[in-house]
């Protein structure tokens, strides 16, 4: 009981810090930023009163014996909170599409105009969506390929909670418009050091379970999931130093500045890129497409050689997002080296993802889920070559700046990270919820159909719009005059706009398939259809060719 | 581990012997084409490396042997634009503006230079069509406020109009009515200045308003409101309105006045795209020759010659 008061005391001691900080706070932001955190901590204080035992991770009603199974309680609310925010993502990034198309949507009011909405949704998708879906299969892989429940099930808790209320805080930053000015990680500060705990807790949870594991040796699932969630802290640290304005208002400072701060800044981004959406979702390729596909992985020394390339090479590579600019020549000509030598690492993946396959390629046909992680190795394949070959600069000089990156990015987002998501939560949510199957594999296939054309319309009009605009961009005439305006540009890229709306589109809709699919497997449906495969039989013609049917009656 | 090694039946491989969670890994050899690539990829990434600027040193970094770098090659392309366009900003510069026209290649060239120009400075107000919107006058049409030959239309853009702290700047303000019109009298103007143009029929109320305006607008307007040039005064009778042709727009131009402004751009271009500007705009539609001009172009003329016959020179 004492334990009970200090853990309630604690969370409402925290609570009652956040209030005092919203009460004294210097700007609107922050008040609502430390009231939200107040009620956040209201919240766990409450959970704590009512018996919820963090030590153990769960209410004790719950639990009559739970040492002979994994800890999964979590992984069930991941596995929900990452299809709830990926929705979210994919909306707000359809709404953004059509407001490039037809401006009037900015709705004149600050918070829904393009530039809240836009990191709205890359957050969302990236991390919300993304991290959500790292967090949550790593739980679960850790655990698995360890043969060993979660390592301080409490603090595992806390990571899950804290992540999400570090969600709400930069969706609610986004719309306020609370920014320290760098992509990816606009948060300001004292968001920056709430997501830094939460990310040091989640290594502790992490590296506890590995060492507690009952296995002799570390999955390869495993060390793609460690570095990422090592170098994600390392980036985070670095890029985020900052000096506040004030203890008690949303501005800050960085430490860098000028092209030292652009520089931090890329090598921020691309290692985002690098060790979140590459390596974190190789982590998850690595689990569950052997087991989906009932294979072994293809090539253990390609692991191991594709595992320390990629994250040697992919650390370098951040100069090649400021080429022709202030950078100096020779970190330009490193980035870009750096990002070539990367092609073959990152392939490695692909290789040993679709080479598993060896044996069990019938099931492409047959099982939409192998299906969805084969087409996503695929954009994983394609988006790591365009990646290397955008970054030379020749190349650079015609795609950059234009919608080109966005293409190219939504080809690794939707193609990549999207399909191997949803394969994975498809594979994870009837097990999670002790279900026969999923309640329909037929929705499964529409939602693959409807995802792919959603990418290759949206990926073909940025393309197209892309080169379009970096080609009119330096347009010279006969006389030596740039040929186009700005503004002419923008109006030639209108119907890739409505294309690429389109495509986004056609992407929300089969994550609706989805939800629908998910919610009633978990509702314990299961849908009359039509199997996959049904090798047709057709009894009439499974006969030998007579003269008369008369010629089967027996001979005299 | 190696008890636990089986050979896989679909791939005739064999495993390393490890198992999780029922995941084995096969002991494939990395295939030839990915090393070999690989090795490939590193191996042009050296030469490159000695070919550019990449090895930081202690205050500089290696400059490569190709002794290529991004400012210098930015340098010798435009150092090479700028030469091949020598010569047609030289014959433009070196023709008084007003005589552009005639010289048919010369303006067709000052033209497509004008072009360039007018979609870097001048869309932002006109519109990329030169269409203008509210306020920022149509260059497409031949509906002139100061006039439409090339000399006037330069002098307009060399120094602008009703721009702060310029001298030389054209200058024409229509006075506030407000208070000196009583409603009944504001509405008979109004009235009758719509009536100018057809736009509402000449009933009692307008003929009401045609003292009121022979008594206070005629100055600038001319009496059959046709405008004056001269006066920048525009003309009243075309159904063609900077700020709008309605009653409530009328009401407000003649009650509150108006005051658009356009930046003397001799403080930051260069002659010659002036007069390439000047080229463009002549060239939109609405041009008119020198001599049909009349007296606005010739008070304008002598203002634009100092300026017609600077040198080139780079933006300012």
């Amino acid at each position: 009981m004492d334990e009970l008061l200090m853990r309630g005391g604690g969370w409402f001691l925290a609570a009652l810090i956040a209030f005092v900080a919203a009460a004294s706070a210097t700007d609107t932001g922050f008040a609502i930023h430390m009231s939200i955190m107040c009620a956040a901590g209201l919240l766990a204080a409450f959970a704590s009163s009512r018996g919820f035992n963090f030590a153990k991770g769960r209410f004790p009603a719950l639990t009559p014996d739970v040492a002979s199974r994994y800890d999964d309680d979590l992984i069930r609310i991941g596995a929900i909170m990452t299809l709830f925010w990926g929705v979210v993502g994919f909306l707000v990034g359809l709404v953004i599409a059509l407001q490039l198309a037809f401006p009037v949507l900015n709705l004149g009011l600050e918070w829904t105009t393009f530039g809240r909405l836009r990191p709205l949704h890359t957050s969302a998708v990236i991390f919300a969506f993304g991290g959500t879906a790292l967090i949550t299969t790593s739980f679960y892989v850790v655990q698995r390929t360890c043969r060993a429940r979660l390592a301080f099930p409490g603090l595992a808790r806390f990571v899950y909670w804290g992540y999400q209320l570090f969600i709400v805080l930069a969706a609610t930053g986004y719309v306020l418009g609370i920014t320290q000015g760098k992509e990816y990680a606009e948060p300001e500060w004292y968001v920056d050091l709430w997501l830094t705990v939460v990310w040091v807790a989640y290594l502790i949870v992490f590296v506890g379970t590995i060492v507690k594991r009952n296995e002799p040796h570390i999955y390869v699932a495993n060390w793609f999931y460690l570095s990422f969630i090592i170098t994600v802290a390392m980036l985070h640290l670095v890029n985020n130093i900052s000096l506040p304005v004030s203890w008690t208002g949303t501005a800050s400072y960085s430490a860098w500045a000028g092209v030292q701060d652009a520089l931090t800044q890329w090598w921020y981004g691309h290692n985002a890129v690098g060790f979140f959406l590459t390596a974190g979702f190789l982590a998850m390729m690595y689990y569950f497409v052997p087991k989906q596909a009932e294979r072994p992985i293809y090539s253990y020394r390609l692991s191991i050689i594709h595992f320390w390339s990629l994250i040697f090479l992919y650390i370098w590579a951040g100069p090649h997002h400021l080429h022709y600019t202030a950078l100096p020549d020779w970190a330009q000509t490193l980035g870009m080296v750096f990002s070539v030598m990367l092609w073959m690492p990152s392939w490695g993946g692909m290789i040993n993802g679709l080479m598993t396959l060896n044996g069990a390629w019938d099931k492409i046909r047959t099982d939409p889920i192998i299906r969805m992680f084969v087409m996503s190795l695929a954009f994983y394949g394609m988006s790591t070559f365009e990646g290397p070959m955008m970054s030379i600069k020749a190349v650079n000089s015609l795609s950059h700046y234009t919608d080109w990156t966005i293409g190219h990015v939504h080809s690794g987002a939707l193609g990549w990270n999207g399909m191997v998501t949803f394969a994975t939560l498809y594979y994870l949510v009837p097990r999670l919820w002790g279900r026969e199957r999923l309640y329909s594999l037929r929705m499964v296939n529409w939602h693959f159909w409807l995802a792919s054309a959603g990418i290759v319309f949206y990926a073909s009009a940025m393309w197209v719009s892309g080169i379009m605009q970096g080609l009119m961009w330096r347009e010279y005439g006969a006389d030596g005059y740039l040929v186009y305006s700005f503004s002419e540009t923008v109006m030639a890229m209108f119907p890739m706009y409505l294309i690429r709306a389109f495509g986004g589109l056609l992407f929300l809709s089969g994550a609706l398939v989805m939800v629908v699919n998910v919610w009633m497997t978990i509702a314990g449906k299961i849908r009359e259809e039509r199997p996959m495969t049904e090798t047709p039989y057709d009894a009439e013609a499974d006969r030998p060719i007579v003269g008369t049917p008369a010629a089967i009656q027996p001979a005299e | 581990m190696s008890e636990k090694q089986r050979i896989d039946e679909a791939t005739g491989t064999s495993t390393v012997g490890h198992e999780w969670d029922g995941i084995e890994e096969l002991n494939t050899p990395l295939p030839r084409w990915w090393l070999l690539t690989f090795y490939a990829c590193v191996i042009w990434g050296l030469a490159y490396t000695v070919m550019y600027p990449a090895w930081p040193m202690i205050s500089s970094a290696t400059a490569g042997m190709t002794g290529w770098s991004s400012r210098g090659d930015l340098a010798k392309e435009m150092k090479a634009e700028t030469e091949r366009r020598a010569p047609i900003l030289a014959a433009i510069s070196a023709k008084p503006v007003e005589q552009i026209p005639g010289d048919e290649k010369l303006y067709a060239t000052a033209v497509e230079g004008g072009r360039a120009a007018f979609k870097v400075h001048c869309v932002q107000c006109h519109g990329s069509g030169a269409a203008g919107s509210k306020g920022y006058p149509n260059l497409n049409d031949d509906d002139w406020i100061w006039g439409g030959d090339m000399a006037t239309i330069h002098q307009t853009i060399t120094h602008g109009i009703r721009a702060p702290e310029h001298a030389e700047t054209r200058m024409s303000q229509m006075p506030a009515f407000g208070g000196m019109f009583k409603p009944a009298e504001l509405s008979s103007v109004v009235a009758y200045v719509q009536s100018l143009s057809g736009s509402r029929p000449a009933d009692a109320v307008s003929a009401a308003g045609a003292p009121l305006f022979a008594a206070n607008c005629v100055q600038c307007h001319g009496p059959d409101g046709k405008g004056v040039r001269a006066m920048g005064g525009p003309n009243l009778t075309d159904k063609i309105w900077l700020y709008g042709g309605d009653e409530a727009a009328i009401r407000q131009t003649i009650t509150k006045s108006r005051y658009g402004v356009m930046p003397n751009w001799n403080q930051k271009l260069d002659a010659t795209t002036i007069k390439m500007l000047a080229a463009y705009v002549h060239s939109l539609g609405g041009g008119e020759a020198a001599a049909k001009a009349g007296v606005a172009a010739a008070a304008a003329v002598p203002a634009a010659t100092p300026a017609a016959e600077a040198p080139a020179s780079n933006v300012k």
